[in-house]
């Protein structure tokens, strides 16, 4: 078929060598090995506050449970959906960067921007309905349950720092992967007939999706 | 050793993957629901919250990331990050060896028969 | 010596032209992908700022002299030692070496065109001059007065001063250092010429990669838990604040937990450079290769192991502290084997006591004076009377200064005329590393008395103890010696840039494979990519012959 025979030339043209480098699969391993390196740093990053977080609920076990209760599981678990959703078609996105095939290549990436963005309108509705329940730390922290309000206020920091800087990486997502399909869109050089680009954000945004992985069930689903 | 990555893995494999990881997320939900262990403790549930939650992301790093078909070097550095992860837990020698002691303000206020009548607040800026 | 314009290599017609040459404009400089170019400007930048943080050292000796201090409020005194150790730490210390020697270096060495990443170089300069620049904008603007450790919670609640912008500044510095670590791994595994094997590497190498570990796998938690404290301050976010529920412990943990390593990723690349410069001045082979780079992972490792060892004071678990007290002896254990292994290098060497040399004898020498009181600390017994005393200060600037800054001198001094294409008077080059080893003793051992006697570190005043005047008086006037030891190289290696003799490939007879290309080097490095046959430091040759004659004393 045509389309075959496009994407089969396509795919004969060679991939685009940088100067520092001398062969293309060694170009393509360092740079995969070198968002690798970055992820490590991101991993440590998140660590920190994962670290935080354990530590306070093995302190306070019942007040980490009676604290979680007001948060949405059912918001929580539509985010989830929609996070794996959109890890799969970053995936594909990927996938068909290899395969040359720039339609279908930016009809994902946009499906990734999109369900990123009702990621974060999701979020934004839970946030609001914190802040209208005074369950922002600070001096207007309003506690009326049975365990001390010092533990509940710290489950909420920790929620709002935790989320909040996974959602700072959603955005910065969203921005990354929008630079990409434009760039992908213009045939500009730093992405034309290379997928690379394509791998590394996908690399990043499979992170971010990880660490949704964890946070899920650490903050929504606390059992009894 | 080399591995060429341009050529592109079956898209099954991303949709089996995707499959999996909902159904380990309705484990989730459901095992969070369901108590398991001796009761009193949710220590199994939390083990198992975990494992299912460490199962996805292993899905995640292995096919998502192509990890499953990379060099022995990028593995390295996957295994590494999380392996560091865990060293920082060492902390929890400190915490969990610790005499319990009286800390202000951390005990329910009617039972602490130090506590003072209201809680201090931090000085005004 | 003539005045006219330097004999550079660029000039004839066939060989292409120096990385210097390689463009004139701005522009050239600021946008060069070009990892020498990157690590002059990161040379000029981390001169500047220690050239701010020695000034604020000078204020510190200065205000000591007297019991009741000399021309500072105390509140101003808390703001000059917190300035002295953030930049001397966050924007000396922990790049220089790496971002101007390694920068330069590392793909030379390993015989390559240049780092894996250079535009990512390039941003690790610009996040590098922004958090300075944050910096030094917090410490303009009325300063910060935590200390540089920012201890909670007084820095996430009570402190009115500039706590959020000078986080920001090192927290970008900290992007920087990371940049370069990331470039660094990439380049040494993917990087290398044919038969550079791993174990064929120069030693500067390993210390580079070992550093480039710990900054990637360190960094990153001082940021997070620099940013916990902003939150705090900021949004009320607290995980450190009794009053919001928190453990003030946990911030010293979290932090430790990168700021121990950190003195690691100082201390390493001093000790490649040492291993660099040690065989070409006693012109023999390193002594233990395999053990020199085993140990600098080693240090990488344990490293991270030995955090609570800050903390023995601070409530921390007793029993946690025992095995953070062991650790801390077994981590002195690599350390001590590059000592013993240096040292046996020197044995029986052709010894060329120049610039260079003198330097890495200083290192020698006062590494193993910091490293031992180290082991003082290391034991809590001792520590609890010594812990926030000089006693500490004297040991960490033993092995900051006279460890990291005398490698960073010895590595400059060596690598000069490769850098520059220019050599420098020798004779001044010896005399300020005499004076610096001078005055840096004055400087310093006198604290060692000082803690020993009780004095407390980041104290303004000390007028309930007037005895320690004496031993203050005697550090402030080292510290003058050794503020003009640091003065004379600025001007003779200034000097040298315009005057000096112009140095060809090799001026010291060394081996390695940047002093097989012109100095300076053209961009590109090498006119083709080399071939390694050859073990590292393969001064044998030499060593031999040295040996044949001994064996025969009759002869001419």
């Amino acid at each position: 078929m045509k389309t075959e025979a496009l994407h089969a030339a396509h795919q004969t043209e060679e991939q685009p060598l940088h100067h520092q480098f001398e062969e293309v699969s060694q170009q393509n391993e360092s740079y995969v090995v070198g968002m690798w390196v970055f992820l490590v740093t991101e991993i440590m990053f998140f660590g920190g506050m994962f670290l935080a977080y354990v530590l306070y609920r093995w302190r306070y076990p019942e007040a980490w449970y009676e604290a979680h209760t007001r948060l949405d599981v059912a918001m929580g678990t539509t985010n989830t959906v929609v996070l794996l959703t959109s890890s799969l078609t970053m995936a594909l996105a990927v996938h068909f960067a290899q395969l040359r095939n720039k339609r279908m290549h930016m009809a994902m990436l946009g499906t990734t921007i999109a369900l990123a963005c009702v990621f974060l309108v999701i979020k934004a509705f839970e946030w609001s309905a914190k802040f209208h329940h005074g369950l922002v730390p600070g001096p207007g922290f309003l506690w009326d349950g049975t365990v001390p309000m010092p533990q509940a206020q710290l489950f909420y920091s920790l929620y709002f720092g935790m989320t909040g800087l996974h959602a700072l990486h959603v955005i910065i997502g969203i921005l990354v992967i929008g630079t990409l399909a434009l760039l992908t869109f213009l045939d500009h050089p730093l992405v034309k007939n290379d997928f690379i680009p394509t791998e590394l954000v996908g690399l990043y945004w499979h992170f971010v999706d990880i660490v949704w992985i964890f946070l899920f069930p650490l903050f929504y689903l606390i059992p009894k | 050793m080399k591995i060429d990555h341009s050529h592109a893995h079956p898209i099954g494999m991303y949709l089996k993957t995707f499959a999996a990881l909902l159904v380990l997320m309705v484990l989730t939900v459901v095992m969070a629901f369901v108590h398991v262990g001796p009761p009193e403790s949710s220590v199994i549930n939390n083990l198992i919250a975990m494992a299912i939650a460490a199962t996805k992301a292993v899905l995640v790093v292995l096919f998502f990331m192509h990890v499953k078909f990379s060099t022995q070097l990028t593995k390295f550095w996957a295994v590494l990050g999380f392996l560091w992860f865990l060293l920082m837990f060492i902390m929890f020698a400190d915490y969990t060896t610790r005499p319990r002691e009286y800390i202000r303000g951390w005990e329910p206020a009617a039972e602490d028969p130090n506590a003072p009548a209201a809680m201090p607040q931090p000085p005004a800026r | 010596m003539s005045t006219a314009a330097p004999v550079l290599h660029g000039e004839s017609p066939k060989a292409p032209p120096s990385y210097l040459q390689a463009g004139h404009t701005i522009k050239s400089w600021l946008l060069t992908g070009d990892h020498k170019r990157i690590a002059v400007l990161y040379l000029i930048s981390v001169s500047i700022f220690f050239f701010f943080g020695s000034l604020a050292a000078s204020m510190i000796r200065v205000e000591l002299v007297s019991p009741r201090g000399v021309m500072l409020e105390s509140d101003t005194y808390n703001k000059v030692f917190t300035a002295h150790g953030i930049i001397m730490i966050f924007f000396f210390l922990i790049p220089a070496i790496p971002a101007v020697l390694g920068n330069f270096l590392l793909p030379i060495m390993i015989g390559a065109r240049d780092l894996a990443f250079p535009r990512l170089n390039l941003l690790s300069w610009y996040l590098y001059v922004a958090g300075g620049l944050c910096g030094v904008l917090a410490i303009a603007f009325g300063g910060v007065d935590t200390g540089w450790t920012f201890y909670t919670p007084y820095s996430s609640m009570y402190s009115n001063t500039n706590v959020a912008l000078t986080i920001i500044g090192a927290f970008i510095a900290g992007f920087s250092s990371i940049a370069t670590g990331i470039n660094f791994i990439v380049t040494v595994h993917k990087m290398r010429a044919p038969g550079m094997t791993w174990f064929r590497l120069p030693l500067m190498v390993w210390g580079s990669y070992a550093t480039s570990l710990i900054i990637v796998l360190g960094t990153p938690v001082v940021a997070i838990t620099l940013l916990l404290v902003v939150m705090e301050r900021v949004f009320h976010i607290g995980v450190f604040s009794p009053e919001l529920g928190g453990d003030p412990v946990l911030f010293q943990h979290l932090f430790w937990f990168y700021s121990h390593p950190a003195v690691y990723i100082m201390i390493l690349p001093a000790m490649g450079v040492i291993n660099e410069v040690i065989t070409c001045f006693t012109r023999k082979r390193i002594f233990g290769y395999h053990f020199i780079a085993f140990s600098s992972l080693a240090i990488a490792g344990l490293g991270f192991l030995v955090w609570g060892h800050h903390m023995f004071v601070s409530s921390q678990s007793m029993y946690q502290g025992m095995v953070f007290s062991l650790l801390s002896y077994l981590v002195a254990v690599p350390s001590a084997i590059k000592v013993f292994n240096w040292t046996a290098t020197i044995h029986k060497g052709s010894v060329r006591f120049q610039t260079p040399f003198l330097y890495v004898l200083g290192f020698i020498g006062l590494f193993v004076v910091g490293g031992l009181t180290g082991l003082f600390l290391a034991a809590m017994s001792i520590d609890v009377h010594l812990t926030d005393t000089y006693f500490v200060v004297a040991h960490f600037h033993y092995v900051m200064v006279g460890g990291t800054i005398m490698g960073f001198l010895a590595g400059l001094h060596f690598w000069w005329p490769k850098f520059f294409g220019r050599m420098y008077p020798d004779s001044w080059g010896k005399l300020s590393a005499l004076i610096i080893f001078v005055g840096f003793n004055l400087t310093f051992l006198p604290q060692f008395v000082l803690g020993y006697l009780g004095m407390p570190r980041r104290y303004h005043y000390y007028y309930f103890a007037p005895e320690f005047q004496f031993w203050h008086i005697a550090s402030t006037a080292g510290a003058s010696i050794l503020a003009v030891g640091f003065l004379i190289p600025a001007v003779y290696l200034l000097w040298s840039l315009k005057y000096g003799a112009p140095a060809g490939p090799n001026p010291w007879g060394a081996k390695g494979l940047e002093w097989t290309i012109p100095s300076p080097p053209p961009t590109t490095n090498f006119l083709e990519t080399p071939v390694v046959r050859e073990e590292p430091y393969a001064y044998d040759a030499e060593a031999e012959e040295r040996e044949e004659q001994a064996k025969e004393p009759t002869r001419a």
